[in-house]
């Protein structure tokens, strides 16, 4: 079973990848597809969806923020290891322990998606190496002294950038050294096939609690819905609930300097073909963003998807705008986000609409240094 | 008799590191297109590449670079690159630019077997391919196999992989086409190991190396040691 011609979204996704690790990843694509029928799996997955992670998050209305306007924050920050990032590592974990993988190595920019995967190592006993660029691990120290405590290796990535991009680059290059025990646990809906479906498919709890949410608060459905777009999984899994409402805006925001679908082009990066910050050669470019979360030059291929189908749209937010709507939420609503969500926040609230959904991805405490230092 | 492919960083110095590892006895050369994200690439091509990058070695450098080193060799030249260059360039673009510069077939590290059908190119096998996955490599390979030694990243290793003589083997029972090992071969001794299983090597790390801190002279005299190793002679002492 090879499927190079399945796993796009249009002209996006597939499998770029050096040939050691193909099969590797149609053994993925097999585990995950007998797992995912499997009522047993369902089950656990949903048993510590509630009793581990916290689920359902609250649909939270917000009282301060803006006036005559409704919005509702999704309270992912509320998760266990305090972002969305645990959903996704929580149904890889299962994934790797049917596949008989007892080594996990995961890559981590805002140090999230590493709390997430150090957390749930240590809940399965599975061995953790999580490679993170030096210059995250600088401004976002607490969080890798979580993963510390949680029994994970942290590797720092010395070279390049020293952020997502090659923190990513080397998790690959280790997962195709390693890749008879070890199972790659990627944190976004990005990567080659099958990783950005199954991201978004263990994502899209997200999307699914949010309607009912939403349809029972208030009757109706949201006009917009809005998420911040990194690599995009939680705005995936966010989406997913509404796409196919065709009246409700999905939007998602870009950290302006990291807008690999606002002003990106298409190219190959970690193993997938999607829409991305490169030059005219299609060589990567730097991203820059004061949210390491955002701080990555590619998306998930299935965002390129949504731009090019014109069914979501995506827009850019500054340093400066987020670090506003970041003062903002705290200030009116006594919840301190994360940056990264923060650039959703700080478009959202300016949207001429009256009824506003936004994903609120994980909770500031790792930015507190970053935000005191300006 | 077997074959011996060096591997070079495109670069202002490879048409005469070039013409300096075919003196020594390189039967063919693949030229590196640097790419920023190298991901089967180990520390000492990756930095080569970068290094290549910062002194501009963007495409149309290389194709130059690439058509300067036809007009100093007559051996094959294979540009070995990743998808993220043609995707830009133009598969097809790339494929006629290049190959009138010179180029006789090309490695993409990071295509699949099944994408781009119409670029003809060198097909890689890894110990983890299965068998049924070999041979339609060597169906859709462009004259020979690579075979990928081991699990991991390009770079030089203690010994040759326990886990080539397992890849020759299984490739041997699907076709009858060359097969020539790369990956973690850089010593004489490792190159006339590898070759005593395939039909020949490739060796890329330690060429880098080289040809970086001994320049053409260097890098020949190194050529030379491995073809004598590969054709089994024992090398004179120096």
């Amino acid at each position: 079973m090879t499927s190079v011609d399945t796993g796009y979204f249009g002209p996006y996704g597939g499998r770029y990848v050096p040939e050691t690790l193909v099969p590797a990843l149609d053994e993925l694509e097999a585990g995950w597809h007998e797992i995912k029928d499997d009522p047993g799996f369902a089950l656990e997955l949903e048993g510590l969806q509630r009793d581990y992670v916290g689920r359902p998050t609250p649909l939270y209305r917000t009282e301060r923020l803006v006036e005559g306007k409704t919005v509702y924050l999704k309270r992912e920050d509320l998760c266990h290891t305090g972002a969305h990032k645990i959903n996704n590592a929580l149904g890889q974990a299962l994934i790797a322990r049917r596949l008989g993988k007892k080594r996990i190595v995961a890559e981590t920019g805002a140090g999230q998606h590493g709390v997430a995967a150090a957390t749930v190592c240590a809940r399965f006993g599975l061995e953790c190496v999580v490679y993170m660029g030096s210059e995250d691990m600088a401004r976002q120290a607490p969080n890798v002294e979580r993963m510390r405590l949680l029994g994970a290796e942290v590797s720092p990535v010395e070279f390049g950038t020293r952020t997502l991009k090659e923190a990513t680059s080397e998790a690959i290059r280790d997962w195709i050294t390693n890749v008879e025990t070890t199972h790659y646990m990627i944190g976004s809906c990005v990567g080659p096939h099958p990783y950005p479906e199954l991201v978004g498919e263990l994502q899209a709890v997200i999307g699914r609690e949010a309607r009912e949410q939403i349809l029972s608060a208030e009757n109706r459905l949201p006009d917009a819905v809005v998420a911040c777009v990194g690599g995009g999984s939680n705005a995936i899994g966010l989406f997913s609930g509404f796409v196919d409402d065709d009246a409700v805006r999905l939007i998602g925001v870009e950290a302006a300097g990291a807008a690999s679908l606002g002003t990106g082009r298409a190219g190959v990066l970690h193993g997938a073909r999607s829409s991305l910050l490169a030059d005219e050669d299609g060589q990567i470019a730097d991203a820059h963003s004061i949210s390491a979360g955002l701080d990555y030059p590619g998306v998930g291929p299935e965002h390129a998807f949504l731009r090019d189908s014109g069914r979501a749209e995506y827009v850019p937010a500054t340093d400066e705008e987020a670090l506003a709507a970041f003062h903002l939420l705290a200030e009116r609503e006594g919840i301190i986000p994360a940056l990264e969500p923060a650039h959703a926040l700080a478009r959202a609230v300016e949207l001429d609409t009256g009824l506003i959904l936004v994903g609120l991805s994980g909770r500031g405490d790792k930015d507190l240094a970053t935000v005191l230092a300006r | 008799m077997k074959r011996l492919s060096i591997y070079l960083m495109a670069g202002k110095k490879t048409p005469a590191l070039a013409a300096a590892a075919v003196d020594g006895g390189a039967d063919l050369l693949e030229i590196g297109f640097p790419f920023s994200d190298p991901l089967a690439d180990g520390p000492v091509i990756r930095q080569a590449g970068e290094k290549a990058l910062a002194e501009g070695m963007r495409t149309q450098a290389c194709l130059e670079c690439l058509a300067q080193t036809r007009a100093r060799v007559d051996v094959p030249l294979i540009p070995m690159t990743y998808a993220s260059i043609l995707e830009a360039y133009g598969y097809e673009r790339f494929r006629d630019d290049a190959a009138a510069a010179g180029a006789s077939s090309f490695i993409v590290a990071d295509l699949p077997l099944e994408a781009a059908p119409d670029l003809p190119r060198v097909q890689l096998v890894a110990p983890t391919t299965p068998s049924d996955r070999i041979r339609l490599a060597a169906e859709r390979t462009d004259g020979w196999l690579y075979l990928v030694s081991l699990t991991g990243t390009t770079g030089m290793r203690e010994t040759v992989s326990s886990q080539l003589a397992g890849l020759v083997e299984r490739a041997r029972a699907e076709t009858d086409v060359p097969l020539l090992a790369g990956f973690g071969i850089a010593t004489p001794e490792q190159a006339a190991a590898a070759a005593r299983l395939a039909d020949g090597i490739v060796v890329g790390s330690r060429a880098v190396e080289i040809a970086e801190a001994e320049g053409p002279e260097g890098l020949e005299r190194y050529v030379r040691s491995l073809r004598a190793a590969v054709d089994e002679r024992v090398e004179a002492p120096r």
